[in-house]
């Protein structure tokens, strides 16, 4: 795993450097400030980047997840988009369900449907995650994508309850107060990302986040050393499918409609993209990717609306996203994160500080 | 090699010593950043055998690899036949007349004990006279003609040995490297290597770069030995020599 | 009675393209021991571009023609440009690279096309012959058994026959050993790619006549059930890549059949999983070692 194991190298800020967590009140005040910053933001954009604001939103608490499984586990999912779909419509049919025939859900009944999707979406990543514990590499990937591409075969064989191609129509509640779709969508949204990245950079500082390292880095050593590989290989698939059903429920409630043409196998792909380009391992480089996510598509559409070409304006998103994860595979381990970090510890920078601490120039 | 020994196990002339088939000159090479050869001075006259000795991580291996372009040396030459080989790719050293017996022997287990054969051949191309070069080897290696058709992972310490060998030879070298072939073999079998290491080389006039743990063996059948010790040569002197002299062997060889 | 003899055949007919591109699969796997993501896309590719040719010469033949070529070229490609420079010591790299590949061919492909569905005609008829009241095969269905039978010949003669077989079997089971005996290592490796990927081309343009369709995505499907036929097969074995496909191929008729085609998809999920589980060594391969 030395690519990955690179990687890990190269984001020490978590594990290696510093051992044991971040403290609670650090990450607690980036949690708080972040959160600031967001609701800033929903009231100085206009209601469109608002809305696309919450889209990163819940694309973070995906790649966030896919981060831990597959930058900390090593552990390769293809199948996050089925997850997430699994998430949507669970959510769509627990809040459908809730609100009866005048489409207006009591006001708990969303705190119940995202709970119950998440809850829902687990059980699954825990059906999927007891098999992948026992699969390695392609073997782990050809069957995640198994998973992904079975959605629409799902939806359209149980199309009672899914409505095959259609999908499902999600109630959601106005807003309270005078607060604007956008700018609640966007908070629900963000609210769920900061828990999930709250929680995940608690979890991958505990024991159980080394426990994944390990295995990561070496299943035998990590098996000597009296980590249970298994346990620790579905736990991660676990936590990674709750935070997928999480983002999944969050796209439900932002796009308030599920169908199956919203997660193909080319969201599980954009997915893995976004988790290699934000550096695998990173859960800053997750925000990165899940940036992008959004940045990118909503910037070759603009260039391909200038070029005045339809098929441009769908395929350049594609392409770039393509092109980039290569590119990124082969020449930047680390993604974007590990070159923010390189450049704050370029070598004359290292060197110095090395000769300031060891002014003899020990080793 | 400087300081020819008076005694030779076996006469072959002196027209070569001048000109030796493969020079080695400060050699400096590794794995990554480290080097693990420091500076090697090594020259291996045509039609002898010469014995490299060491411990176990002196450099031998890496040695050997180096002459074939397994690995790169980051200073020094290597010239075979007064030609650079330095630049030489792996692929092509067999042409030139240069077979590399790896640690281990290299014999591919998944592949049938021809197809091992056949594979020492392949890269002359003519495809008329691969029989009669199988049938010389199987003439050599009784043992082998009988399991042709056995895949490599069923034979057994000797018989890969053997097939080792006679894939080696069936591209007829100039100079043969071979990386402990005494590894993990009966002494009956070691001493049936040994003479025929003595045989090729007094037969056909072939050039053999031996690295051995064994020394016993190794000293029975090479010219010259030289002694590796982290990376550098350390003893340089005829076999017969570190055979007899009890210093030499006590302070290098440790018996 | 009538319906399960034609299912079958139906299936047979089906599984003759999983076998072949499950073989493509696994040639490209023995080869360089990386399961290439991109295959179903580079075989569509390829056979947009015979369609291409063949609406523009009218001819199916020239176009099955620069199908193939056409996968040679992009198979040797695509080891020359990117897969040489992957850092294969952990599998995943190769398949990230390869799913990057995915997008990129997609794209490329619905700038140049456009991402509806062409239809793709076939070059015999696709009725059956009926044999006693009963349909059994048609023309084409010949057609497919006809041309994955002789790329498993010749693909037999390559590797048990010829030099060029054993050095490619050499260099992918000891690269090191087989330099050292002369074998261009890296020619191998990209000669592997060449053939697997005109095979995958080959089986792209049997299928798309098929019920499937062109598309960027068409083969998206078709991946996942040569997969599921490769594993079945286990990854390291050609026979048993062909008779994982049939296998596939009748399941995945029989089930269309009975249930309807949309349970297709779970069906090979399930039949992937059971094999992933119970039979981790493949019901055929050699080596039970699953984790490489």
């Amino acid at each position: 795993m030395s690519m990955l194991r690179e990687r890990a190298a190269a984001t020490p800020a978590t594990t290696q450097a510093s051992p044991g967590r971040p403290r609670v009140w650090f990450r607690l005040a980036v949690t708080v400030a972040a959160a600031l910053l967001i609701v800033l933001l929903t009231y100085v954009l206009p209601p469109f980047r608002t809305y696309q604001l919450a889209t990163v939103g819940a694309y973070l608490c995906v790649t966030a997840g896919l981060t831990v499984l597959i930058g900390r586990n090593g552990q390769l999912s293809l199948g996050h988009g089925a997850l997430m779909a699994t998430g949507a419509y669970t959510l769509a049919l627990t809040q459908n369900a809730l609100a009866g025939d005048d489409f207006a859900a009591p006001g708990w009944a969303l705190a119940v449907s995202v709970l119950a999707a998440v809850a829902v979406t687990t059980v699954a990543g825990a059906v999927v995650g007891l098999a992948a514990a026992r699969l390695r590499g392609p073997y782990l990937a050809g069957l995640t994508l198994a998973v992904a591409v079975v959605v629409p075969s799902v939806t359209s064989t149980f199309d009672s309850v899914f409505n095959s191609d259609q999908g499902l129509p999600v109630v959601l509640n106005p807003p309270p107060g005078t607060v604007p779709m956008e700018r609640w969508q966007a908070w629900l949204a963000w609210a769920g990302a900061l828990l999930t990245m709250l929680l995940l950079t608690g979890l991958t500082g505990s024991r159980f986040g080394r426990d994944m390292a390990a295995v990561r880095d070496d299943e035998t050593a990590a098996r000597l050393a009296g980590i249970d590989v298994a346990r620790t290989q579905v736990l991660a698939f676990v936590v990674s499918a709750a935070c997928a059903g999480l983002g999944g429920a969050l796209f439900a409630l932002l796009a308030q409609s599920v169908s199956p043409g919203a997660f193909p196998l080319t969201l599980s792909l954009f997915l893995l993209m976004a988790v290699v380009i934000g550096g695998l391992g990173s859960l800053a480089g997750a925000a990165w990717g899940a940036l992008l996510l959004v940045a990118l598509p909503a910037l070759a559409q603009s260039a391909g609306e200038r070029a005045g070409s339809a098929r441009l304006e769908g395929n350049l998103a594609l392409a770039v996203f393509g092109v980039v994860l290569i590119v990124v595979m082969l020449a930047a381990p680390g993604g974007i994160q590990g070159a923010l970090r390189r450049l704050g510890h370029t070598r004359p920078v290292r060197e110095v500080a090395r000769l300031i601490r060891h002014p003899k120039g020990g080793t | 090699m400087t300081g020819t020994p008076a005694e030779q196990p076996a006469g072959t002339g002196t027209e070569t010593l001048d000109t030796p088939l493969l020079e080695i000159r400060n050699l400096t090479a590794g794995y990554g950043a480290a080097p693990v050869l420091h500076e090697v001075d090594l020259a291996v006259p045509a039609g002898r055998i010469v014995a490299v000795l060491g411990a176990n991580g002196a450099g031998k291996t890496t040695l050997l690899r180096a002459v074939s372009g397994l690995i790169r040396p980051s200073r020094g030459q290597i010239l075979f036949d007064g030609r650079d080989l330095c630049t030489v790719r792996v692929e092509q050293m067999i042409r030139r007349g240069i077979a590399h017996v790896p640690e281990g022997r290299g014999v591919i287990v998944e592949l049938t004990v021809e197809e091992n054969l056949r594979l020492g051949g392949l890269w002359r191309g003519r495809r008329g006279a691969e029989r009669a070069q199988l049938d010389e080897i199987y003439d050599l290696f009784e043992p082998l003609a009988r399991r042709r058709r056995s895949p490599g992972h069923q034979l057994s310490g000797g018989e890969r040995q053997m097939l080792a060998l006679g894939r080696a030879l069936i591209a007829s070298p100039r100079l043969l490297l071979l990386d402990e072939p005494s590894l993990g073999l009966a002494p009956r079998v070691i001493a049936q290597t040994m003479e025929l290491l003595r045989t090729l080389r007094d037969r056909s006039g072939m050039t053999v770069l031996l690295v051995e743990q064994n020394v016993h063996g190794a000293l029975s059948v090479a010219n010259d030995a030289v002694v590796m010790s982290l990376g550098r040569i350390a003893v340089r002197d005829s076999a017969a020599r570190l055979r007899t002299d009890e210093r030499l062997r006590h302070a290098y060889l440790g018996f | 009675m009538d319906r399960f003899v034609f299912l079958t055949f139906d299936g047979l007919s089906r599984g003759a393209v999983y076998a072949a591109f499950a073989l493509a699969l696994v040639l490209t796997w023995r080869a360089a021991r990386v399961v290439n993501f991109a295959q179903g896309a580079m075989a569509v590719a390829c056979a947009y571009a015979a369609y291409s040719v063949s609406a523009a010469t009218g001819s199916y033949w020239v176009g099955l023609a620069v199908a193939l070529v056409g996968g040679l070229l992009l198979g040797a490609a695509v080891e020359r440009v990117v897969m040489r420079f992957v850092d294969h010591s952990t599998p995943l790299n190769g398949v990230v690279v390869a799913l990057g590949l995915v997008l990129l061919i997609q794209a490329v492909l619905g700038m140049i096309y456009g991402n509806e569905f062409r239809p793709a005609a076939p070059p015999f008829s696709r009725g059956a012959f009926q044999i006693g009241g009963v349909a059994l095969l048609s023309r084409f269905d010949l057609f497919v058994f006809a041309a994955v039978g002789v790329v498993l010949l010749l693909l037999a003669l390559l590797f048990t026959r010829t030099g060029t077989g054993l050095r490619m079997r050499a260099a992918a089971f000891a690269p090191d050993v087989s330099r050292l005996l002369g074998v261009p290592v890296a020619g191998m490796l990209t000669l592997g790619w060449a053939l697997a990927a005109a095979v995958g081309s080959l089986a792209a343009m049997l299928v798309i006549p098929t019920e499937l369709g062109l598309h960027p995505t068409a083969m998206d499907v078709v991946f996942v059930s040569s997969f599921t036929a490769a594993v079945v097969g286990g990854l390291d074995s050609a026979l048993g890549a062909v008779a994982g496909g049939l296998l596939v191929g009748l399941l995945l008729s029989y089930v269309s059949g009975y249930l309807g085609a949309t349970v297709a998809p779970m069906a090979v999920l399930a039949l992937l999983v059971v094999v992933l589980l119970a039979r981790p060594g493949g019901l055929f391969a050699r080596a039970s070692a699953r984790s490489a």
